[in-house]
C-alpha cells in the first residue's frame, strides 16, 4: 500500500516536472542580419520581431546585427559549422550557390509545402526571385531587396543652370552634366564634385550596373562561366575610370561605400549612385532638395537588384524549420513589407505591399519611393556564381586596380577573367 | 607503497604544469599541428571531398600574386610601424618621467589610445580620412591644398594604417618605459652629474643600455602586432584598394571565411608561423647579447 502511494506520488512529481517544461519549450529562433545602409536599421527590426513575438507566443526569435552581407555570411557559416543553433538569417541573395555548396541551406519547396504556402511564395516581383531559384527550387526568400538608384542635389542643379527635374539619362549626359556640376574654388581645388560612384564594399555591383546599361551581364544563369573579359566589359570599366581620369568629376582613386551618403547630404558630391536602402535616410539628412531617379543608360537602363533573402538551415529541426517559415512569412507579409520600405528605402517586395493604404499614401507624397520598384522592370539578377566570394573579390580587385589608374581596363578584366576561370571550371 | 623523494618532487612538478600544459596543447600546439598537416590536403566541397595533395597548396601560393603582395606589405607595415612607435614611446616615457606641470595629465592622455577598442578607434578615423569632409582634409583645406581620397589611395591607403598604429601602440609601450625609468636608480644620475657627463651622454651610455630589456621585450611586441593586429583593416579598407593595404592574417582570414578555402588557409598559416617563429628566434638570439639584465 505504502509503494503504491509512493509510486502516485512520484507519479505527481514527475508530471508536474515535464507539464512545466512542455509549457516553457517555446521554439528558440536564432538569426543573423547583416545591415549596408544608415539609419537605425536594428531598432526597427527589433520592434517588428517584438510584434511577431507578442502574437505567436510560442515562438522566440534572438536576431543579432552580424556587420555588412559578408560579415554575417561568415558569422552564419562559422556558427553552422561549429554547430551552434542558428535556424535562419538574412544574407546575400547571392549567397545562394556559395550556401548551397557549403550544404547549408534547405530549398523553401520542402517548408512551404500547403497551398496557401505556394500561394505566398509566388506573391513576390519576379525580379527579386532570380536569385533565389537554382536547380528548379526556392531557396530565399526577399526581404531587405533593392536595386541602385541614383540620388541628385536638385540646388546644385539650379546652381549649374540645369533642369532639376530632368537628370541624366545616358552615360553621355551624365558625363556632361557632372562637368556643369563639379565645382572649384579660387585656387582651383574641387569642392563639389559632379558624380561619385562607390568603389568600396561593393564594387562588382556597381560595376555590374554600367555592365547591364552597357548589353551585357557578367554570368551566366548557371553561376559556372563569367564574362569579365567582353568588350562590352572593359568599355563600362573604362567609362568609370574616365569620369575621374578623363572628365574629372569624379575623384581619383576609390570612393568609399560607407561614407559616401554622408559626402552627399554635406554637398561634397552633386550626384551619387547608392542602394535605394539609403533612401530614408538621405530624406531625413538631406537639407536641401532632393531627386531619385534610375541610373542612365548606355545601351538599355539598367541595374541589378541587390540586398538580402531569407534562408533556412539544414541544421534546424522540422520544428524549428516550421517556425522560421512562420516568422518569414510575418515579416514578408505586405504590411510588414509596407513598414520596412518606408523606414529604409528598400523595395517593398510583393506587388500587394504597394497596394497597401499606408504604402500608396507615402508613394503618393514621396515619389521617390517609387523608383526602385520602377526600375525593376529594367533589372537583373545580381552576380552569383559558385565561390562567389572568391569570383567577387577578382572582380572588385580589377576594378579597383582600374579606378586607382594602376592597370587598364582590359589587363585588369583578362586577369581576373583567366582567375575565375579556374576557379569555376570544376563546377561545369 | 611510497614513492620516494625525487619521484614524489617530479609528480608534484607535473601536476602543477597540467593545467596549462593541458590548455596549450589543446589550443595552441594541437590547432599548429592540425593545420600543418591541413595545408597538404584539399578543401573539401559538395561532391569532391578533401584529398591529399602534397605540395599543391604551397605550389599554388607561389604563383598567387596576392600572396606576395601582401607579404611585401606587411614587411612595409612591419619596418613603418616598429621603430616609430618605440622610438616614439621612448621619448614620451623620458617626457612624462621629469617634473613637469599636469604630469598625470599627460601621461593619461598618451595612454588613452591604447584603452580605446581598436574597432571604435578605427571608425572615428575612418572620419578622419574621409576625403572632402574629414578632419584630414578639413585641415587641408584651411592651408588650400586640394582634398585627398587617403583610404581609395594605393599610394597612402597602407601609410594610413600604419600611423594608426603607431598611435595606437606608442601609449602602450610608453607603459613599459616609464616603469623602467622609474626603476633606475637617481644615483647613477648624481654620480654622472659629478663626474661631469653631459645629459644626452648619461642617456646614451647609462640610461639606454639600463633600458634594454624593455626595448628587447617592447620590440617583440610590436613585431607580434604588426603581425597579429588587423582589426582597423576590417572598418577601413577591407584591404583595398585592390590589396594595396591588406596584411598576411587579413589575407587568411578571407580565404579560411570568406573564400572557405580553409586548406590554403593553413598553407598561409604555416608560412605565418614560420616568419613569426623566425623572427622570434633572432630577436633573442641577437639583441639577447645586447641585453643587460641588472
Amino acid at each position: 500500500m505504502k509503494q503504491m502511494w509512493i509510486r502516485v506520488w512520484c507519479g505527481i512529481v514527475l508530471a508536474v516536472i515535464l507539464g512545466g517544461t512542455a509549457a516553457q519549450a517555446a521554439v528558440e529562433l536564432n538569426m543573423y542580419y547583416p545591415v549596408a545602409v544608415g539609419g537605425p536599421i536594428t531598432k526597427v527590426i527589433d520592434d517588428m520581431i517584438a510584434e511577431f513575438e507578442k502574437a505567436n507566443p510560442g515562438i522566440k526569435v534572438k536576431a543579432v546585427y552580424a556587420g555588412n552581407y559578408d560579415d554575417t555570411r561568415v558569422k552564419a557559416l562559422a556558427a553552422i559549422k561549429a554547430n551552434q543553433p542558428v535556424q535562419l538569417s538574412v544574407l546575400f541573395s547571392i549567397d545562394l550557390f556559395e550556401l548551397m555548396d557549403q550544404d547549408a541551406i534547405v530549398p523553401f519547396d520542402e517548408v512551404a509545402t500547403s497551398a496557401e504556402d505556394k500561394q505566398w511564395l509566388s506573391s513576390f516581383y519576379p525580379s527579386l526571385m532570380q536569385n533565389s531559384k537554382a536547380k528548379g527550387k526556392i531557396w530565399g526568400v526577399p526581404f531587405q531587396r533593392s536595386t541602385i538608384v541614383m540620388y541628385y542635389n536638385k540646388d546644385a542643379f539650379k546652381e549649374a543652370g540645369l533642369d532639376p527635374n530632368k537628370p541624366p539619362a545616358t552615360w553621355k549626359e551624365m558625363a556632361e552634366m557632372a562637368q556643369k556640376l563639379t565645382k572649384k574654388d579660387a585656387s582651383g581645388n574641387v569642392t563639389r564634385w559632379g558624380v561619385q560612384i562607390p568603389s568600396t564594399g561593393y564594387p562588382y555591383w556597381m560595376f555590374q550596373a554600367l555592365c547591364i546599361q552597357n548589353g551585357l551581364e557578367l554570368m551566366n544563369q548557371d553561376g559556372n562561366q563569367t564574362y569579365f573579359d567582353k568588350p562590352e566589359v572593359v568599355e563600362a570599366l573604362q567609362y568609370w575610370r574616365d569620369l575621374a581620369a578623363k572628365y574629372k568629376v569624379m575623384p581619383e582613386g576609390t570612393v568609399d561605400w560607407g561614407t559616401l551618403r554622408q559626402k552627399f547630404l554635406e554637398g561634397a558630391t552633386a550626384i551619387m549612385w547608392h542602394t535605394t536602402g539609403n533612401l530614408t535616410a538621405v530624406r531625413e539628412g538631406a537639407k536641401f532638395d532632393f531627386g531619385v531617379s534610375m541610373l542612365p543608360a548606355s545601351k538599355r537602363r539598367g541595374s541589378p537588384t541587390g540586398g538580402g533573402n531569407f534562408y533556412i538551415f539544414k541544421k534546424a529541426t522540422a520544428e524549428e524549420r516550421q517556425a522560421s517559415l512562420k516568422f518569414i512569412k510575418f515579416m514578408t507579409s505586405p504590411e510588414l513589407s509596407a513598414r520596412w520600405s518606408m523606414a529604409t528605402g528598400y523595395v517593398a517586395t510583393s506587388p500587394a505591399a504597394y497596394k497597401t493604404a499606408t504604402l500608396e499614401k507615402y508613394v503618393a507624397d514621396f515619389p521617390a519611393a517609387a523608383v526602385a520598384r520602377d526600375q525593376f522592370q529594367y533589372s537583373v539578377a545580381e552576380l552569383a556564381v559558385h565561390e562567389n566570394a572568391r569570383v567577387k573579390k577578382l572582380l572588385d580587385d580589377a576594378i579597383q586596380s582600374v579606378l586607382t589608374g594602376a592597370k587598364p581596363p582590359k589587363d585588369a578584366l583578362g586577369a581576373a577573367q583567366q582567375q575565375a576561370e579556374r576557379v569555376l571550371k570544376p563546377y561545369r | 607503497m611510497r614513492l620516494n623523494h625525487k619521484t614524489a618532487r617530479w609528480v608534484n612538478a607535473w601536476l602543477l604544469l597540467m593545467p596549462a600544459a593541458v590548455l596549450m596543447v589543446a589550443f595552441t600546439h594541437f590547432p599548429i599541428v592540425g593545420g600543418f598537416f591541413a595545408s597538404f590536403f584539399s578543401t573539401a566541397r559538395q561532391g569532391r571531398p578533401s584529398k591529399f595533395v602534397g605540395l599543391d597548396n604551397y605550389a599554388y601560393m607561389m604563383n598567387d600574386s596576392v600572396f606576395w603582395q601582401v607579404l611585401g606589405n606587411n614587411f612595409l607595415y612591419a619596418l613603418g610601424t616598429i621603430p616609430l612607435s618605440v622610438c616614439l614611446a621612448l621619448l614620451m616615457a623620458v617626457w612624462v618621467n621629469g617634473r613637469l606641470f599636469g604630469r598625470a595629465v599627460v601621461r593619461t592622455a598618451y595612454f588613452t589610445p591604447t584603452i580605446l577598442p581598436m574597432i571604435a578607434v578605427a571608425n572615428i578615423w575612418l572620419f578622419f580620412y574621409t576625403p572632402q569632409i574629414g578632419l584630414l582634409d578639413k585641415i587641408r583645406g584651411i592651408f588650400g591644398l586640394a582634398s585627398h581620397s587617403w583610404l581609395g589611395d594605393p599610394g597612402t591607403a597602407l601609410a594610413c594604417l600604419m600611423v594608426l598604429a603607431v598611435w595606437k601602440d606608442a601609449g602602450f609601450f610608453m607603459i613599459f618605459y616609464l616603469a623602467a625609468l622609474q626603476g633606475i636608480s637617481p644615483e647613477l644620475e648624481e654620480a654622472a652629474v659629478i663626474e661631469g657627463a653631459g645629459r644626452w651622454y648619461f642617456f646614451r651610455q647609462v640610461t639606454l643600455p639600463l633600458l634594454m630589456p624593455t626595448t628587447l621585450f617592447v620590440v617583440v611586441n610590436a613585431t607580434i602586432n604588426s603581425f597579429k593586429l588587423v582589426d582597423h583593416i576590417f572598418i577601413l579598407t577591407k584591404g583595398g584598394p585592390d590589396n594595396a593595404s591588406s596584411l598576411l592574417l587579413y589575407y587568411i582570414y578571407e580565404v579560411a571565411f570568406s573564400f572557405w578555402d580553409t586548406a590554403y588557409a593553413s598553407t598561409l598559416t604555416v608560412v605565418l608561423l614560420a616568419i613569426l617563429g623566425g623572427l622570434a628566434v633572432t630577436q633573442f638570439a641577437y639583441l639577447e647579447k645586447r641585453v643587460h639584465y641588472q
